[in-house]
């Protein structure tokens, strides 16, 4: 076993011992980090792994809570299944977003990805009788096996740990590699034969899927859903948190949303200028650490050797 | 093997091309020369499928790619190099062969497996011709100029192409590194019988190892032949006279 892999088994561990602390405020907290760290890590794989600058990833986020709370709500169908069609949903979703971005390059193909979440977001927004619109969705019946902080959080980890091990085996395979190709130079690429499109709307479809997974944790989570989720403050924080723990090492954007979201529970209890000091320290990080946190760790060889 | 006929181009109304025919046989070193701007990197674009074309066809071994994707053209077994370097920069020298080979061999939609363990030999043998195998870890982007375009070389290689396009292949070397290039794609085009068509700034270059030469002026085909009656056509003459002096 890898050194990696060694340290990942303990880390898995050690999460698996937190709710041993039976501090509620920590069971919380390292819940919605695994939700929120899986969103960050599914962005990734376009932003890092395949140099799209995707500006929202919150309308899979959205449609995997909404699918998955609709369906046990209004279809009555077991949770399981409502699960599982959350992640088809979003890569669905992601599937007819995708067919259309993957058409532009660069700042336009970011700005088509903000403009169709919006539309998603006014569709959920709108669409009262179906979503509740404003008022959001409510008193969703999530089985009682998963109705305590603690076996919730268990449910997470194990969702988010396999998710995880399924992106991890993703980029490092030959598609994976293809992938960091396009990033690098996707007009080289086509000519090693490479239909560039459609492996930039497969990993369209995964990202969306995995994000879809983490948004349907958050609406049980959350226990009721409103069409904030995939409003699009929500996509550029989860690129926030990619960018702080560094898009160009798998778990960086992991590493970022832990950072992010304990810093905001510390620093929302002494102030509610958040904003300010989060805009702060991502200024100063784009200025001296643009590989961010992770990046600049593995850099100077702090914890990890650089992979051969 | 490929046959171009009457390609015409133009960009907002300059015209690029402008009713450009030739074809080149197998095993044939044709070269494209011309002055700045003469059409030359258009030409290779309308070829490859890189860029759309207004008029004309494109026929590959007998097969027509007038409007064929770059990948499919690719597949078909068209390599080609770019006149300003064109790899994978933050990738390591072995791991751009490797990419390449990748999706030559139909791999590149292997979810689970680990890509380290694909095509290391392949990936060494074309490291070795290419003479770069030292720099195989070297992130590619850290490359000196000259050996980056030996390992677009490379790249172009591992798609096992039959005819390769390389444009500029010598641009921005020194006289050595010209030498030393020109000496390795004379070397591989040779083993490996491949058809080549390239273009050239270097004259030297371009009268030492073509077979034929295609002068292009102004978007269009103003001379054709071996080196020694482009060399003494009144018509180049006046283009490459007038141009420099």
């Amino acid at each position: 076993m890898s050194k990696q892999n060694l340290a990942l088994l303990i880390l898995i561990i050690l999460l698996a011992l937190l709710p041993l602390t039976e501090s509620r405020f920590y069971i919380f907290l390292g819940t919605d980090i695994l939700i929120m760290g899986l969103f960050a890590v599914s962005l990734n794989l376009l932003l890092g792994y395949t140099g799209l600058v995707s500006f929202g990833q919150a309308a899979y986020f959205g449609i995997g809570a909404y699918t998955c709370a609709l369906l046990m709500k209004k279809a009555s169908l077991a949770f399981p299944f409502a699960f599982l069609a959350a992640g088809i949903s979003g890569a669905l979703g992601a599937l007819i977003i995708g067919f259309f971005c993957i058409r532009l390059t660069q700042i336009y193909f970011s700005m088509l990805t903000l403009a169709f979440s919006q539309i998603v977001w006014a569709i959920v927004f709108k669409w009262n009788s179906l979503t509740g619109g404003d008022t959001g969705l409510i008193g969703i019946n999530f089985p009682a096996y998963l109705d305590s902080n603690t076996r919730f959080y268990y449910f997470t980890l194990a969702v988010v740990v396999i998710s995880l091990f399924i992106l991890r085996k993703v980029v490092d395979s030959p598609f994976g590699r293809i992938l960091t190709t396009i990033r690098e130079n996707p007009e080289r690429t086509e000519f090693i034969g490479i239909n560039v499109k459609l492996f930039q709307l497969i990993a369209f479809m995964i990202s969306g899927s995995f994000a879809a997974f983490s948004g349907a944790l958050f609406g049980i989570f959350n226990h009721s859903l409103f069409p904030d989720l995939l409003y699009w403050p929500q996509s550029a924080e989860v690129l926030i948190m990619s960018l702080l723990g560094g898009m160009y090492n798998f778990f960086g954007p992991f590493v970022g949303a832990a950072i992010m979201l304990y810093m905001r529970m510390l620093v929302t209890s002494y102030t509610q200028y958040w904003p300010l000091i989060m805009g702060t320290i991502l200024a100063l990080l784009l200025f001296f650490f643009p590989g961010g946190i992770v990046g600049f760790l593995a850099k100077s060889r702090i914890f990890t050797r650089r992979a051969k | 093997m490929l046959k171009v006929q009457n390609l015409k181009k133009s960009f907002d109304g300059f015209i690029a091309t402008n009713g450009v025919s030739f074809s080149v046989q197998k095993g044939e070193l044709v070269s494209i020369i011309g002055p700045n701007g003469a059409g030359k990197t258009t030409l290779f674009n309308l070829i490859t499928g890189h860029i759309p074309l207004d008029e004309g066809t494109v026929s590959f071994k007998g097969i027509d790619t007038t409007r064929m994707a770059p990948h499919r053209i690719c597949r078909l077994g068209m390599g080609r190099s770019f006149q300003r370097t064109n790899i994978f920069p933050r990738l390591t020298v072995f791991q751009n062969i490797q990419a390449a080979l990748l999706a030559h061999k139909g791999k590149s939609l292997t979810f689970f497996k680990p890509v380290e363990s694909f095509f290391r030999e392949e990936t060494r043998e074309i490291l070795e011709r290419v003479a770069l195998k030292e720099f195989a870890e070297t992130t590619s982007g850290s490359l000196s100029y000259g050996f980056q375009k030996q390992l677009e070389l490379g790249i172009a290689l591992a798609s096992e192409p039959e005819l390769l396009l390389l444009d500029e292949p010598t641009a921005g070397m020194s006289a050595q590194e010209t030498r030393q290039t020109i000496e390795l794609i004379g070397r591989i085009t040779k083993e490996k019988g491949l058809t080549l068509l390239f273009t050239e700034h270097d004259m030297e270059v371009v009268f030492s190892i073509s077979q034929r030469i295609l002068v292009l002026h102004q978007g269009r085909l103003i001379a054709e032949g071996t080196p020694e009656q482009v060399r003494n056509n009144p018509e180049v003459q006046k283009v490459y006279l007038g141009e420099s002096r």
